[in-house]
């Protein structure tokens, strides 16, 4: 029987699988099933800065609708007194989660202002949260603001984060920056413990009978893994933090590539939607079965094992196009 | 504990005493009273307790019957009871009144007195209900002010316990309930100490209760039911001793001493006034007033009103009063004069005491009751001294008889208001929250500093862009301003456009202030001023200044909301506070009011207030009238003698300067006002784009004020078009040699976007844009409103060339309810606009009371209208519980009139021939085109019989041709239609409802749905669905919705239609003929979405849209007919659920606040409602399989 432990964020991990952030999160029922199919740790939905700002508004605005405009009806709503409006919901669901589960739990924010970014990361830990995955979910639509500008955003944010609090801390990005690698370094440089690659975004899609854009989000597939795989293998032992792959985890054949990669941890939501939470559970098999057939013993040693540092041919994770490498030419 | 100083309104005053002192409270909304019961049931839900430390079981029935019953039932078996009504409610109580008081039971009834509906229906204040209970054997007390009605609430509620009586505990509706106010709160040891538990256990132990069983409510007989009915007597001979003792047990614990009859003013008076209410306050402002100023005035203030304790009143009447006059706030007709007055005349006489004495009414439905009028009061009782000719008698005051000559003449520029008291006054529009921060600033002022303070606020008749005032009084003495300001020394006006249409400075005093929200900086917003606004500002030498509100508020996130903005401009302006503390204070009411909805709300409005100083300008004020525009017309000069001489004052604000004779005196209006109107509240209004647009109809059908139409006519009607006015090639087959235009009455619309949100043609270079959009309205307004004038005039279509199930077709018809004063975006009233267009001229409509009536027959104006023909909906308003009946009443006589002509006409036969007589009366009237034929018969007939009638010979047939001329409409075929909320339909008329639909009857009820009490609030009804949030069920509605539909296919002869609009709009239409149609009863339960939903009011029709998607409003007509030719009467016109119930509900705050307040209940609870719609769906399903 291998060793599958791992750690991540300074977490000691019995396995390398670890859901993702996502919905199936909002649950303590369905977390507490990831725990007992085998999970190793569980990344919580995230907070939304935004999401709360645009409840408490749409809340202030069905309250005040109609209100104090004609005299059979001044109000429309009962008065409930407290409507549980800001983070207290999600703190409350870490601390039920902690309670139940005994795997690490790692908490996840999203913020739209310097404000709410710390303010609820300090609530995050103190509700008991082991690490703190900072959901950094931006599109850079504003023309006047240029990539260092972006990036030092991110920079800023992960530098004043980690004044703040003491749990560890993952930055989960996209892809989308110019010089990524440099980008990871810098974030690892301002004490990021982890870097999570990459964050799927909702995309726009055209409704042809409406002509609506319709955003959504559609499951992975292990063919996503490819673009994570090139950037873990590129910045294993480039960077101090840890790395976690998410998006294209399908198999426990997928796992064993990005731990192969140098990730410490894959991350999976999709295939847990489509196929049910004992999924993980199979992934773990499939791992533990291909590790025995060809006599690995533990994660440890596979580790970084195919990262751009380990392999023969390094140029292979930086090669963008097709060209025709003709052998005999090689240089020996 | 020490008693705090609180400023709160009456309303929750007398609840805040009941609730502590009940064990069960039974409920039922009715305008004023709805916010006790609200009050009581909010404290019930937060689990507050009563005095013996138990929360009061708080239940709304399904009317004030059943809510008097179930009082009656608790009282029975022992419970500390209590409720809360007014005016027709109070009315529906009676019977219970009269077992409970014959039964020597304990109980207090919270009444905030109403108008009671004779020619009109009023929800404003005055004693006509209260009065109307005072037979019933129950004690009547009588509040006068906020702190009077917290306190003798609780003398209620004590001496009923010792009297075994029950007893009327009422105060003004409106001007005392809500009237904010600073009062000294009772403690809960007042209270403990106040309320006899011994007394509470013999309550208890003479309740029902089978260990010690015995009967109450026998049938007795003539030998003796008379013996029994004098029992009584001695209970009511110990009252008022026991409610004095009561009052001076009070006195004891709290301070403040009441009698029976309170005597204030000379102790040498010569003239007293006796009243009762609030109008005590404002007289003895008054009567402070003329004393110092050397007169000899009093007030007699009557606080228990039944018993009629004739000694005690007497001994309150100072030896020296020549003259009394007594007032009564409510009218009998035909009486030997008003209840007060008769009894002081008793008392009077029975006494022996000679004072002269005359009697008068005022203030019938809140009319106003100021200083000037009880002067004048005043004024009359010594007209003996100084002309000779005695005080008039039966008078009334306040308003200009010029029929019957009752009024008294009064100065009424006389005012009593004093230099120490702030007097301000704010006009702001209901949207922009002005109302509720001038509640804050009252408790600020009532709260931080030592003033007294008082609020009160005025609303005018619409729901949409409705205007409201406010008006502000705080000072170092105590304030008995029962009455509007008059006189303001500080006048904000929130809405510039206001200056055009209400002279907001009328009531500004010399040298007041008058703070503006104006988009104009403070050099140039002189120019934008109207003359006249100008003028008052030269001559009375204001201070003005200007901020741009709507600025700071869209800087700061606020939106449309300038209320906090204009708030801090107060304080700052006003001085009442120093300004770092009022901005501190300020910020702590922010924090109180919104903290729970969440942090960023309350930042938003911190920045408001930050915002604020740096913009608010004080402007330099030119000598000279400037202007080159002036206040507009209310009407346009083109309206009709009635709508210029009588509406127009009314939409003026100056209805109380209407004489009496300008007023119909049988409550009979003209239709067709509100065209006159026009409001401008649209910002932005809807644009057509000719290029884009498809010609559906769907905007015209969902605009719910009826401001787009369309048309379809010949282009030789083009010539003289105004420049910009729009047409293009007709899409129709049938009409593709004619033009078609849809056109937007600007001044009308009311800016809701439904017309854009539903439109489903896209600008195909830009997708964002479609047929319709919204632009903004000032740029356009004259030219649109040009072309509307020219629209207008072009010719309707001819109805029989409509093919009216299609909707494109439909909506080329003229609707005949147009331009209401429902809410924007209101999802009621496209509806009843349908139903006109489909059948207005030849409806009668019977409309329950609701928001449907309201917005269909609040005055000044009323969306009913006609057709060029002179045609269009006849329409009446009864009550609000007997509206089936009504409208059943409506069918009763036209079928018996249709007998009845059908019996004449075959007289005429040889006169008018046979052809003719049998086609009238085997007329096919199933289509226009039948119709139209019938219409030209009848014409016909009548033409003929005229000319037998205006023969010179008298005949016996002569008399009957007038019979006939008389009834001779009825042969075309008339459509009479029951319109209510479901409120009406599900609860407090449903007996009514049942009877009408069981009775065969050809009528058509139409059941507005909107799952709430709209009108009132937003109450729970039986319509409201499983795990909303509404009032008095603020934990969620545990039950699921009434599915009235369901119930009435139970019969099997009611046509039964389940509709929803934005759901398919052609099987509305569909249902609404085919209802028309059958000849029998029909209902039709249209999903109505509301802002009571808690919705984005421009996403409703997308809300219905998922309401039928999710199943929740299953789509599907009942139609008998198709039984009786042997087919499945029942056809479900929506497909199977192809959404969970969340995706709908979850979008409606009604649902999401609970998921915010209670999450583990909406979870249980939202499970629950989708098994409903399961289970109904199934079932649904297989009565369509047949």
């Amino acid at each position: 029987m291998p060793d599958l432990s791992t750690t991540y964020l300074g977490l000691k991990l019995k396995n390398p699988i670890v859901p993702s952030s996502s919905p199936l999160m909002q649950k303590v029922d369905t977390i507490k099933k990831m725990e007992d199919a085998g999970a190793a740790a569980v990344v919580l939905h995230s907070l939304f800065e935004e999401q709360i700002i645009r409840e408490a508004d749409a809340l202030d605005h069905a309250l005040e609708q109609g209100a104090h405009s004609f005299a059979e009806a001044l109000t429309y709503f009962p008065d409930l007194g407290n409507y549980n409006l800001g983070p207290e919901g999600y703190l409350e669901h870490i601390a039920k989660v902690k309670a139940a589960v005994k795997i690490p739990v790692i908490a996840s924010l999203n913020g739209v202002s310097n404000g709410g970014w710390i303010g609820f990361a300090k609530k995050i830990e103190q509700a008991g949260a082991d690490a703190l995955e900072l959901n950094t979910y931006f599109i850079a639509a504003d023309a006047e603001q240029g990539a260092p500008q972006v990036e030092q955003m991110y920079l800023d944010l992960v530098r004043d984060i980690k004044a703040q609090i003491k749990i560890p801390v993952a930055v989960k990005l996209s892809p989308f920056f110019t010089a990524f690698a440099n980008f990871a370094q810098r974030l690892d440089a301002h004490g990021a413990n982890a870097l999570v690659v990459f964050n799927r975004f909702y995309q726009p899609d055209f409704d042809l009978d409406n002509l609506e854009v319709t955003p959504n989000v559609i499951l992975s597939t292990s063919e996503e893994l490819r673009l994570r795989l090139r950037w873990v293998a590129i910045l294993h032992r480039r960077v101090q933090a840890d790395l976690a792959i998410t998006g294209g985890i399908h198999t426990g054949a997928d796992v064993i590539k990005t731990m192969m990669a140098g990730a410490n941890v894959a991350m999976t939501t999709s295939a847990l939607l489509e196929h049910g939470i004992g999924r993980i559970r199979v992934m773990l098999d499939e791992m533990t079965r291909w590790m025995d057939a060809h006599e690995y013993v533990s994660v440890q040693q596979m580790r970084g094992s195919m990262s751009q540092s380990s392999i023969a041919y390094p140029l292979a994770f930086e090669r963008a196009n097709y060209m025709k490498v003709l052998r005999s030419y090689q240089v020996v | 504990m020490p008693r705090v100083q609180v400023t709160l309104d009456a309303n929750e005053a007398a609840a805040y005493i009941a609730h502590q002192v009940s064990e069960v409270i039974a409920i039922y909304p009715i305008t004023p009273s709805s916010p006790m019961g609200e009050w009581a049931d909010q404290w019930s839900s937060e689990g507050k307790q009563n005095i013996w430390g138990t929360t009061p079981l708080v239940v709304e029935m399904q009317s004030e019957a059943g809510a008097a019953g179930a009082v009656h039932g608790a009282l029975q078996t022992g419970s500390l009871t209590t409720t809360f009504t007014a005016s027709q409610g109070l009315l529906l109580m009676i019977p219970n009144m009269y077992k409970i008081a014959g039964e020597l039971t304990s109980a207090v009834f919270h009444v905030s007195a109403r108008s009671l509906a004779a020619q009109g229906l009023s929800i404003f204040g005055d004693h006509s209900d209260v009065m109307a209970t005072r037979q019933t054997g129950w004690v009547m007390l009588c509040s006068s002010s906020v702190q009077e009605v917290m306190d003798l609430a609780l003398i209620a509620h004590a001496a009923t316990l010792q009297a075994r009586l029950p007893i009327l505990h009422f105060f003004d509706g409106f001007r005392t309930s809500h009237e904010v106010m600073k009062v000294e709160q009772l403690t809960r040891e007042d209270i403990r100490a106040m309320i006899d538990d011994d007394l509470v256990r013999a309550h208890r132990a003479r309740g029902l209760s089978p260990e010690n069983p015995v009967m109450r409510g026998t049938a007795q007989n003539p030998d003796v039911y008379f013996q029994a009915r004098e029992t009584v007597n001695p209970f009511y001979n110990a009252v008022p001793s026991i409610i004095q003792k009561t009052m001076d047990q009070f006195a004891q614990i709290v301070g403040r001493q009441y009698h029976l009859f309170d005597y204030v003013g000379a102790p040498d008076a010569d003239r007293v006034i006796v009243a009762m209410g609030s109008a005590n306050e404002v007289t003895q402002e008054t009567v402070e007033y003329l004393n110092a100023r050397g007169e000899k005035t009093g007030v007699l203030k009557v606080r228990l009103y039944r018993p009629w304790s004739a000694e005690d009143f007497v001994n309150a009447i100072p030896a020296s009063v020549k003259t009394l006059a007594v007032l009564d706030r409510t009218k009998e007709p035909g009486s030997a004069g008003e209840p007060l007055y008769q009894d002081v005349i008793t008392a009077l006489v029975e006494t022996g005491r000679a004072i002269k004495t005359v009697g008068g009414r005022y203030g019938l439905s809140s009319k106003e009751f100021t200083p000037a009028m009880v002067k004048g009061v005043f004024d009359e009782m010594r007209r003996g001294d100084l002309d000779g000719r005695p005080p008039k008698n039966h008078f009334t005051i306040g308003i200009n008889d010029d029929v019957t000559h009752t009024s008294l003449d009064y100065d009424p520029n006389f005012s009593t208001e004093g230099a120490d008291t702030v007097r301000a006054m704010f006009y702001g529009l209901g949207a922009d929250g002005t109302v509720g921060a001038n509640k804050n600033s009252i408790k600020i002022i009532g709260e931080d500093t030592p003033n007294f303070a008082q609020g009160y606020f005025y609303y005018d008749s619409k729901k949409s862009g409705t205007m409201t005032t406010s008006h502000l009084r705080f000072g170092p003495k105590p304030i008995h301003s029962s009455y509007l300001i008059r006189s303001a020394n500080f006048v904000a006006c929130h809405q510039s456009e206001f200056l055009e249409k209400t002279d907001v400075l009328r009531v500004a005093e010399p040298g007041a202030t008058f703070l503006l929200n104006s988009p104009y900086d403070p050099d140039q917003v002189w120019d934008h001023l109207p003359r006249t606004v100008q003028q008052q500002i030269i001559e009375k030498k204001l201070k003005f200044y200007v901020i741009d509100a709507v600025a700071v508020a869209k800087e700061t996130g606020m939106g449309t909301r300038i209320n906090t903005v204009m708030q801090t401009c107060f304080f700052a302006i006003s001085g009442v506070l120093p300004r770092e503390q009022a901005i501190e204070a300020i910020k702590h009411s922010i924090e109180k009011t919104y903290g729970k909805r969440g942090e960023s709300v309350v930042a938003k409005n911190f920045a408001a207030v930050d915002k604020t100083l740096e913009r608010l300008h004080q402007v330099a004020v030119p000598s000279a009238i400037t202007s080159q525009f002036d206040m507009r017309l209310p009407v346009p000069l083109e309206a009709p003698a009635f709508v210029q001489n009588v509406t127009a004052m009314m939409i003026a604000g100056k209805g109380d300067d209407l004489p009496v004779s300008a007023m119909p005196a049988d409550g009979t209006y003209p239709t067709g006002t509100t065209q006159w109107e026009r409001r401008n509240i649209a910002l932005d209004i809807p644009v057509w784009d000719t290029e884009t647009c498809i010609q559906c109809g769907k905007c015209v059908l969902v605009c719910p004020h009826a401001v787009i139409r369309a048309k379809v006519y010949d282009s030789k009607y083009l010539d003289g078009a105004p420049a910009t006015f729009k047409s293009t090639a007709a899409r129709w087959k049938e009409f593709s040699q004619m033009k078609y235009t849809l056109q937007v009455a600007p001044e009308d619309c009311t800016g809701c976007t439904l017309c854009v949100e539903v439109c489903p043609a896209k600008n195909k270079t830009q997708t964002g844009l479609k047929a319709i959009n919204m632009m903004p309205q000032l740029p356009i307004r004259e030219p649109e409103k040009a072309n509307w004038e020219f629209f207008k005039q072009l010719p309707e279509m001819n109805r029989e060339q409509i093919n009216l199930q299609l909707v494109k077709d439909s909506q080329l018809l003229e609707p005949l309810f147009e331009f209401s004063g429902a809410c924007a975006g209101c999802g009621e009233t496209p509806y009843i606009k349908l139903v006109s267009q489909l059948f207005g001229d030849r409806a009668i409509i019977a409309n329950a009371t609701g928001c449907s009536s309201i917005y269909g027959g609040n005055l000044p104006t009323t969306p009913y209208t006609k057709n060029g023909a002179g045609r269009g909906p006849a329409w009446a308003n009864s009550l609000f519980e007997d509206n089936a009946e009504f409208g059943l009443g409506f069918r009763l006589t036209l079928d018996k009139r249709l007998e009845y002509a059908s019996e004449l006409l075959p007289q005429f036969t040889d006169l008018v021939g046979a052809e003719l007589v049998d086609a009238i009366l085997h007329a096919d009237q199933s289509s226009e085109a039948g119709l139209l034929k019938q219409r030209g018969r009848v014409q016909l007939l009548k033409e003929r019989l005229d000319a037998r009638v205006g023969a010179k010979h008298a005949s016996p047939l002569q008399s009957a041709a007038k019979e006939l001329l008389s009834v001779a409409d009825i042969f075309v075929k008339k459509s009479v239609w029951i319109v209510g909320g479901d409120g009406w339909a599900y609860d407090i008329g449903y007996g009514g409802l049942d009877h009408v639909i069981a009775s065969g009857r050809n009528v058509n009820i139409l059941v507005l749905d909107t799952e709430v009490y709209s009108n009132t609030g937003g109450q729970m009804s039986k319509s409201t669905p499983r795990g909303a949030v509404a009032k008095f069920a603020a934990g969620g509605k545990p039950l699921a919705k009434k599915d009235l539909a369901a119930i009435a296919m139970t019969y099997g002869s009611v046509y039964v239609a389940r509709v929803a609009m934005g759901a398919s709009d052609s099987q509305t239409i569909k249902a609404i003929i085919e209802a028309e149609a059958y000849e029998g009863p029909s209902i039709i339960i249209a999903y109505s979405h509301c802002i009571a939903h808690g919705i984005d009011i421009a996403k409703g029709l997308e809300q219905q849209k998922l309401a039928t998607a999710t199943g929740y409003w299953p789509l599907f007509r009942y139609n008998p007919t198709l039984a009786r030719e042997g087919k499945n009467p029942f056809q479900l016109d929506s497909k199977a659920p192809s959404l969970p119930l969340p995706k709908y509900a979850y979008n409606e705050t009604r649902y999401t606040m609970l998921v915010q307040s209670n999450e583990e209940a909406a979870e249980r609870l939202m499970k629950l409602a989708q098994e409903d719609v399961n289970a109904r769906w199934k079932i649904y399903e297989k009565m369509a399989q047949g």
